[in-house]
């Protein structure tokens, strides 16, 4: 996951480093001798035509083979560890066991033969919607917070001692405290993501809030602007990079985390299933179900980045 | 309006980590109302710190600032601030950044379109009507600061703080706003101070030049009144003795009367 990430900046870095230089490249059109000008024009348009396109071709091909070997490398030497280490037998089962398995499994993803046995799909979507509710309700907590942590010293050393406090704290440990509260298995795993999710968005946020550059607070107090139009204006837009980044880690956590809470409520959900198919010993699945939770996770960041890349660019 | 600024025995202070430090002291300054005075000295001297306090941006430790008879408590828009490095917003367009100091300082008595329209000329007096609507990292440093100007002209302000405006611009775009500027004052009516550390740009633009002894504990060291008619054009006072005799006043100072600066520092 991490590796995707540096690639993709440094991708964007490069974009931007193009850019200036060219610009002066165009606007430097004051040449001492315009016939020699053209001659080397003319040269180059001569032979320009007949080799760019073939280098180009092979530049891009050379670049996305780049990109593309070493991952795929990657993943086979993966699958050949994984089928000469499961040559002789054993508990774990061979890359193509697993294959067989998952061809019958992801054959009809969404089957019901009642409550305790849905089909795969429904398990991964009912982990996402816990997610997508605890992590919503993060947000919409701790967003606001991080603002006004980052806006009010006062605030900020108050609760502060209090994150750092918590924060550590194994979001599982949560789990009995929202059991006992809520007297439900669902809304205590919701609790839990809750829970994790929050911290790295209200330290985030608040970090980005104390960022903001002061020429940009000066003009907001020049121009005597009321709290609303500061948080609209100014300090929502100069935050949301930080913001986003809160959300990424979030996110990231959250995924982590629903798996082990949904092992202990039980119930429906990806987390379950694994310890569903454990007491089966199913070991095929439970090996379906890693690669699967994998998966998800690279693209629920991989679709915050995108998000991120389409809101900074948006806003900057 | 003879005292539309008034400074009074004002004097700042600044608690560092080695203790207390002297910026500015016995700070006596009176502005006219249409009046342009252009604040320089080497850098240190506190220009910026006056400004700051002009501005609201900060309370002196002693002393009192008032402008048009009441003190100044805090910023505000009436004192219209063009800052060194533009300080646009780089979320919003050209227009969008104008608008919003248009908006907070009209919209309780003018409605929607009327505000639009005020942006627009805002941004023709500063013949930028074509580019209203891009972003500050597409255009030039020197258009910046001209949408800069353009925010702080909107506002209609008592006073037009700016600080060394033109400090990060070439010498030809230099030239360009400073004749702009003019235009400009000249059209509003502007009372205008201008931090800067370029001669030629006091002498050209003010109608009083302040100059500054160096710091720490810095203070108005003399005031010159510069007597050229207006309209100035550069050229013409390239050759002017009266001009010239200004420039060598203001170099003087500098050089001579507060050369010890480098001595110091080395």
């Amino acid at each position: 996951m991490s590796t995707l990430t540096i690639s993709g900046g440094f991708a964007g870095q490069t974009a931007v480093d193009h850019a200036p230089k060219e610009v002066p490249a165009g606007g430097c059109t004051m040449t001492p001798s315009a016939e020699a000008a053209k001659e080397t024009k003319m040269e180059k348009s001569a032979s320009l035509p007949v080799t760019e396109p073939g280098i180009a071709w092979s530049e891009l091909l050379n670049g996305a083979a780049r990109l593309v070997l070493p991952p795929l490398l990657g993943m086979l030497l993966l699958v050949g560890v994984w089928y000469v280490a499961t040559l002789g037998g054993g508990p774990i089962p061979g890359p193509l066991a697993v294959w067989d398995a998952a061809a019958v499994l992801f054959a009809d993803p969404f089957y019901n033969n009642g409550p305790n046995d849905l089909g795969i799909g429904w398990n991964v979507l009912a982990s996402l919607e816990r997610v997508g509710i605890g992590f919503g309700l993060a947000a919409l907590v701790g967003i606001p917070l991080g603002f006004m942590l980052g806006r009010f010293a006062f605030l900020s050393s108050m609760i502060n001692p209090l994150i750092s406090l918590l924060r550590p704290v194994s979001p599982l440990a949560w789990l009995p405290i929202g059991l006992l509260v809520f007297q439900k298995a669902d809304p205590a795993a919701t609790w839990t993501i809750f829970i994790c999710s929050i911290w790295p968005m209200i330290m985030n946020t608040a970090q980005g809030v104390q960022r903001v550059p002061q020429d940009y607070l000066n003009v907001a107090r020049v121009l005597d602007l009321s709290e609303w139009k500061v948080v609209t204006r100014i300090l929502f837009p100069a935050v949301l990079p930080y913001m986003l980044t809160g959300i990424r880690l979030s996110i990231g956590t959250a995924w982590l985390v629903i798996v082990a809470a949904e092992m202990l409520t039980g119930g429906v959900g990806i987390g379950f299933w694994v310890w569903d198919e454990w007491n089966n010993l199913k070991v095929e699945h439970i090996i379906i179900a890693i690669f699967i939770i994998g998966i998800v996770g690279l693209l629920l960041e991989q679709a915050l980045i995108l998000l991120a890349k389409k809101l900074t660019k948006e806003s900057s | 309006m003879e005292k539309f600024v008034q400074i009074e025995n004002v004097g700042q202070t600044f608690d560092t980590k080695k203790g207390k430090f002297v910026a500015l002291r016995d700070i006596d300054l009176t502005l006219k109302q249409g009046e342009f005075v252009a604040l320089i000295g080497h850098s240190g001297c506190g220009k910026s710190t006056l400004l700051n306090l002009i501005a609201g941006l900060t309370k002196p430790t002693s002393g009192v600032l008032l402008c048009d008879g009441r003190e100044i408590a805090g910023p505000g828009p009436e004192r219209a601030v063009v800052f060194q490095n533009h300080s646009l917003l780089p979320w919003l367009t050209c227009f969008e950044n104008i608008y919003l100091a248009v908006e907070r300082v009209f919209s309780q008595k003018e409605g929607k379109p009327k505000l639009k329209a005020r942006t627009q000329a805002a941004i023709e007096l500063v013949a930028l009507g074509h580019a209203a609507h891009k972003y500050p990292h597409e255009i030039s440093g020197g258009m910046k600061q001209r949408v800069g100007i353009a925010r702080a002209l909107s506002m209609e302000p008592k006073v037009l703080l700016m600080d060394e405006p033109f400090g990060a611009l070439d010498a030809l775009t230099r030239a360009r706003l400073q004749d702009e500027l003019m235009k400009i004052c000249e059209k509003t009516q502007a009372t205008v101070v201008m931090v800067t550390h370029d001669v030629d740009e006091a002498v050209l633009l003010s109608d009083r030049i302040v100059m500054m002894t160096n710091g720490p504990a810095a203070t108005i060291g003399e005031i010159l009144e510069v007597n050229l008619p207006r309209p100035r054009a550069r050229l013409e006072l390239a050759h002017d003795s009266a001009y010239i005799d200004c420039r060598a006043a203001v170099l003087e100072f500098l050089y001579e009367k507060q050369a010890h600066v480098e001595k110091q520092a080395a």
